[in-house]
């Protein structure tokens, strides 16, 4: 009999393969204290790909499906190789990670933070998989951060812009690829100021939740430091669908933009709703009255339709980029299904990569052993230019990509244009930043479990 | 002032869409008795009626433009609708582009079988079978179809746009004399309101002035004597399960240049519509009209700026608030029964 | 014995030993087999089991009882949760005292909606508990953010330093009953099988144990009487000089105080609370469970909840390389067949299960999977003797 924290049935996996040939109901032992949790033994190393599958997120949480099935085909050597042929880092073979062949689980957050804390609890507990990723929001990358760090196993953030996922929230055990919510700011900012003027009045609509109040707070931040004004915020529910009562009284305020701090599916109702009052066809203070999203993705462009034609936001990454890392990404995704990845399938293909890599590095599949490899880990090829995972906080600093809502669409998937790859020395701030949780906000001690 | 007569317009608009939906809702437990908690997903299988029928619109074959080439470097595979072969490109667009309007003919029909598949297939069974039962077994069907949806359409939404003649608001401001842009309205939200109101006034004087209407309306009142004059209830109420789907259809095809559908579009009514028939009282026509536009109202009032500055989180709570209120001070909602739903 | 009758002792003595046997029973597939997927027997799903299983239990006692159908029940569950988290973060992290805070809080803010939503009876009184629920939810999930954390809900931070713990610097605090950990468990592991022996499961499996006793204590005492008084006729209960609105008051808290529990214990077993927890669907989801088990019956909420539960974290983990992985042995064409006929139910699609299996389960089982087993039951007792008698005459309720 062994005490343990965690579990390690994926050890048990692989070597109880001996036991099943044992006719006699022998009792054995399991093997002397392990390292750390789930330390894989056999020939093989299980990931936990953690995606919302149903819910409104699920066609994003599918197409993060899809780049991790990717990701662990070209770990084992399997396909073209993607983005292992650019990354600036040459450990990885083609031969899994150290020399194991990766597998993989699969479960269904449903964007609930209980739901994906009890799917991610499954994943360790039962099937001992290593490292956890995925997630659609913030609210569940938070929770399961905070899991993974309790049980002492990676979390690869997937698809989460909070400021707090690497800010009040952050976590040892945890890492985010993804940008957040002051990237979007100081981004944009600037772009604003240059296309839309420094004298602006702005109407904040934000989701009233933990994402809606840190986006608002850092495009107001960014915009107020380039000479724009606040005239209001005004927060709308999450179940909100029809955003009329709010959207109509924009113009009375005189406020010549409109930012809408919305996500999903609250994101496509209110662009769609404000393009439907007509808003971007009035003039105001002599200007004409403007929209901007800032945060974007491929998938809420298509579900907005032709109502993103000409508004700014901004994205993590867009397959239209000319980068060698990229075009080999969306090849051998484009090739494999027929269509080019998503944002959110990016970051988690990347986040899987990075992982598999800081193993290598490491030598060794020991959280806090990953964890520093991570950390202060500088690479390239990856689709972003030249990225750091900056160590203090855990969260990558790269380019961020500023779109707009392209005009004459040539396909279902050409919905974004480039305006600008705005470079990664206006977006960083320092790691006890005031909307990151100040000088609070710790990282604690990694934690290695069991 | 502006601000008020706004938030009203706004208030009629979400109203109209409350009252649409909570008319069916009543329409079915008026007269068969059943709560139907799969009301929802027949208000989103209309709006996917929309959706499938501009996909029937642009049915499309595929044509190779050598010059120019997709996101892989290939050459670019153009869809050219079979309409553009039929009409030419101009007239093929002006008929994509009246998809949804049109769409209408499409829905009726569709949804009327719907509605007499469900009533003969599964509620018929559940008449004599308690609320609960009758709860659980259609909130079981809702599931089952808005899973099916979803197999078929994903989970993101459908942008399913008006036509263009209808894009963007009319002025009231300046035809009420005020200063031009503070009181806009879009058109297609009128041409809603519009809608809901023929709707809704079509289902009473159907139900108050034709001879099926009055017996139907009999039946409500005491099915058992009606059947004993030898009328076939039965079979009207099949009817009327019909006619309650092809209304929430109708609401759900022209919801969708609102809101671009999606698969769970249902559930995140049913609730509210639920909310709606009981504060108006359960079983009363009018009195689900009347809540539906009050509920409207009142939403549109709590998500404006200053009344939010004052009591900040209103607007998330303002319809369960009224709800409750008018519950403890109108025992039956507003216009209910005595006995109905009591037990 | 317990002051129970022989039958009902009969089943306290089956459910405990379900319970204290759990990690055999639902761990029958040794782990190198395909069907491994199938094992239910590790802590975290164990655990949900038992907590939704005293969750189901306390509905059962209000709705099974008095025929009130709350609508709105989650959000005891859920300021249970905020109570046990907040003791735990403040005060101590040992989880008696966190617990018995997710009781009381829950008891109070029952009190409170209880007092008036029985003032209306029926639907009427499922939408006001329903508006209660909602509005809880809302807040939680917005406005108050500073007390539930909004969105990313609560855990307990390595900054957090209750009252009554002496954590080293930098330490995070976790749950504990007088130092031993929820977590620890025991392994067993015997042949190709692992059992897992998880201190969190026992602890909770106890409680629901005393949970279900209590429940049934309920059932068969006076009060238990008057609450199946009040479902069957209402007013002839009051001419009879007997107020319902007291008792009903009563089964009604001690409903949310049991609500509170599960809600403590979910604490208690992983420290995190989220505002999803009030969603009208989890409130939706404890009827389907009660429903699904059988309403009015002892056994049934546990049962419909371990159902419900199960679907929930098993099916939608099974994914198309798994399904590949199973029908390997068949040729190509039939392969690629049977897995595209059975994907559209399992992993993304296991919500189309589940509505499938409530309607199957509504439409021939109307006393729920209690019904299904007492048919069976019958069906093997019959077989026997009488066959010129058919079927069973005895109606459906």
């Amino acid at each position: 009999m062994s005490k343990s924290n965690f579990t390690r049935r994926g050890l048990l996996k692989t070597s109880a393969v001996a036991g099943a040939g044992l006719a006699l109901p022998t009792i054995f032992t399991a093997q002397s204290a392990h390292a750390f949790t789930n330390e894989p033994t056999g020939g093989t190393v299980t990931l936990g790909f953690n995606v919302p599958q149903t819910g409104p997120y699920a066609d994003e949480g599918a197409d993060e499906l899809r780049a991790y099935q990717l990701a662990v085909e070209h770990l084992n050597g399997g396909g073209d190789g993607g983005m292992l042929n650019t990354f600036s880092s040459k450990e990885l073979d083609g031969t899994g990670i150290l020399g194991k062949k990766v597998e993989y689980v699969t479960g269904d957050t449903q964007t609930k933070s209980d739901a994906a804390r009890a799917s991610a609890k499954s994943m360790i507990e039962k099937d001992g998989a290593i490292m956890i990723t995925g997630g659609s929001s913030s609210g569940v990358a938070v929770a399961v951060q905070a899991l993974c760090q309790e049980a002492g196993v990676i979390f690869m953030a997937g698809l989460t812009h909070s400021n707090d996922t690497t800010g009040k929230d952050r976590k040892a055990n945890g890492f985010r690829h993804f940008f957040n919510s002051y990237m979007s700011g100081a981004a944009l900012a600037p772009v604003l100021a240059n296309a839309y003027g420094t004298d602006r009045k702005a109407y904040h609509l934000t989701a009233d939740y933990n994402w809606g109040y840190t986006t608002e707070e850092a495009v107001k931040a960014s915009t107020e430091a380039m000479g724009w004004e606040t005239v209001a915020a005004v927060k709308t529910p999450l179940t909100q669908t029809d955003f009329s009562s709010y959207i109509a009284p924009v113009l009375q305020s005189g406020a010549d933009t409109l930012v809408l701090n919305h996500y999903g599916g609250n994101m496509v109702n209110s662009l769609t709703n404000a393009v439907q009052f007509g808003l971007r066809d009035k003039q105001v203070n002599g200007k004409d009255f403007q929209i901007v999203v800032p945060l974007y993705s491929r998938l809420m462009a298509k579900g907005a339709g032709a109502n993103v034609k000409g508004i700014f936001g901004s994205t993590n990454w867009h397959w239209s980029l000319q980068d060698e890392g990229s075009k080999a990404f969306v090849k051998s995704f484009g090739t494999k299904y027929g269509f080019p990845p998503s944002q959110a399938a990016h970051t988690t293909y990347v986040q899987t990569l990075l992982y598999a890599d800081a193993v290598q590095r490491a030598g060794s599949f020991a959280p806090c052993a990953v964890a520093e490899a991570l950390e202060d880990f500088e690479f390239d090829g990856l689709g972003n230019g030249k990225t750091l995972y900056r160590g203090a906080d855990h969260q990558c600093f790269k380019d961020v990509l500023v779109v707009k809502g392209k005009e004459n669409p040539t396909s279902e998937f050409d919905l974004l244009e480039i305006v600008e790859v705005t470079p990664v020395e206006q977006v960083t701030y320092a790691p006890d930043h005031p909307q990151m949780g100040g000088p609070e906000a710790t990282l604690g001690a990694c934690n290695n479990g069991a | 002032m502006e601000a008020i007569i706004l938030q009203i317009l706004n208030g009629l608009d979400k109203g109209s869409a409350y009252a649409l939906i909570a008319l069916g809702l009543t329409l079915i437990f008026g007269t068969l008795g059943v709560v139907n908690f799969a009301h929802g997903a027949l208000f989103m299988i209309g709006a996917f009626c929309a959706v499938t029928f501009s996909r029937i619109l642009t049915l499309s074959h595929t044509v190779v433009d050598e010059t120019k080439t997709d996101f892989l470097g290939n050459p670019l595979k153009v869809d050219v609708p079979y309409l553009h072969d039929l009409f030419g490109q101009a007239t093929g667009d002006a008929i994509i582009d009246w998809a949804v309007p049109l769409s209408i003919l499409f829905t009726v029909p569709v949804m009327m079988f719907v509605g007499y598949a469900m009533e003969r297939g599964l509620i018929k069974h559940f008449y004599n079978r308690p609320h609960a039962d009758q709860i659980l077994v259609t909130f079981g069907l809702a599931i089952v179809l808005q899973e099916v949806i979803k197999y078929f359409y994903g989970a993101n939404p459908i942008p399913t746009p008006a036509p263009q003649a209808f894009a963007g608001s009319f002025d009231f401001g300046a035809a009420l004399g005020f200063d031009p842009n503070l009181i806009i309205y879009p058109y297609w939200r009128i041409i809603y309101f519009v809608f809901a109101a023929v709707i809704i006034g079509a289902v009473f004087a159907f139900l108050q002035y034709t001879t099926f209407g009055m017996v139907v309306r009999a039946g409500m009142a005491d099915r058992e004597t009606v059947g004993l004059l030898g009328i076939n209830i039965d079979k009207r109420f099949t009817i009327m399960f019909g006619l309650a789907a092809a209304v929430a259809g109708l609401a759900g095809v022209m919801y969708t240049p609102i809101n671009s559908p999606n698969y769970h579009m249902g559930m995140d009514f049913l609730v509210l519509s639920f909310v709606v028939v009981v504060v108006g009282g359960m079983g009363s026509l009018p009195g689900a009209v009347l809540a539906g536009f009050l509920l409207g109202i009142l939403e549109s009032f709590a998500s404006m700026r200053e009344v939010l500055e004052i009591l900040p989180g209103l607007n998330q709570i303002i319809i369960y608030l009224v709800a409750i209120v008018i519950l403890l001070t109108r025992p039956r909602g507003l216009m209910g029964r005595k006995g109905v739903m009591e037990d | 014995m317990l002051g129970l009758n022989k039958k009902d002792l009969q089943l306290m003595l089956i459910v405990t030993g379900l319970t204290m046997l759990a990690p055999f029973i639902l761990n029958p597939f040794p782990e190198s087999s395909g069907m491994a997927q199938f094992n239910a027997g590790y802590p975290d799903l164990m655990q949900r089991f038992v907590i939704f299983g005293i969750f189901a239990i306390g509905f059962n006692l209000l709705f099974g009882l008095t025929g009130y159908l709350s609508f709105g029940h989650a959000a005891f569950l859920g300021v249970g949760s905020y109570g046990a988290i907040w003791m735990m973060k403040l005060v101590t992290l040992n989880v008696i005292p966190a617990i018995f805070m997710g009781v009381i809080v829950a008891g109070i803010f029952s009190v409170a909606v209880g007092y008036i939503c029985l003032r209306r009876s029926g639907i009427y009184f499922s939408i006001l508990t329903l508006a209660f629920a909602q509005m809880s939810y809302a807040l939680a999930y917005s406005v108050l953010t500073p007390i539930t954390g909004g969105e990313t809900g609560l855990q307990i931070k390595s900054t957090d330093r209750p009252l009554l713990s002496n954590l080293a610097e930098g330490e995070t605090g976790r749950a504990n009953l007088f130092g031993m950990d929820m977590r620890q468990s025991f392994e067993l592991n015997v042949g190709d099988w692992l059992f897992t022996f998880n201190a969190g499961y026992y602890i909770a499996a106890v409680v629901m144990l005393i949970a279900f006793y209590i429940s049934i204590r309920i059932f068969r005492s006076p009060f238990g009487l008057m609450l199946r008084a009040i479902k069957s006729n209402q007013t002839r209960m009051s001419y009879t000089g007997l107020n319902p609105r007291p008792h009903t008051l009563a089964a009604f808290v001690i409903s949310g105080m049991y609500a509170g529990l599960a809600g403590g214990l979910l604490v208690a077993m992983d420290t995190q609370v989220g505002p999803e927890r009030m969603f009208w669907t989890a409130s939706g989801e404890v009827v389907l469970m009660t429903i699904l088990g059988g309403v009015g019956t002892l056994i049934g909420p546990v049962l419909g909840a371990g159902v419900i539960k199960y679907m929930e974290n098993i099916l939608s983990k099974i994914n198309k390389d798994v399904l590949h992985e199973w029908f390997a042995f068949m040729p190509d064409g039939l392969e690629d067949f049977i897995v595209f006929l059975v994907y559209p139910f399992i992993g993304k699609g296991w919500h189309l299960t589940l509505g499938i299996l409530f309607m199957l389960v509504v439409i021939f089982l109307p006393g729920g999977l209690v019904e299904g087993g007492q048919r069976i039951g019958k069906w093997i007792k019959n077989r026997g003797k009488a066959k010129d008698t058919g079927g069973s005459t005895e109606p459906a309720e």
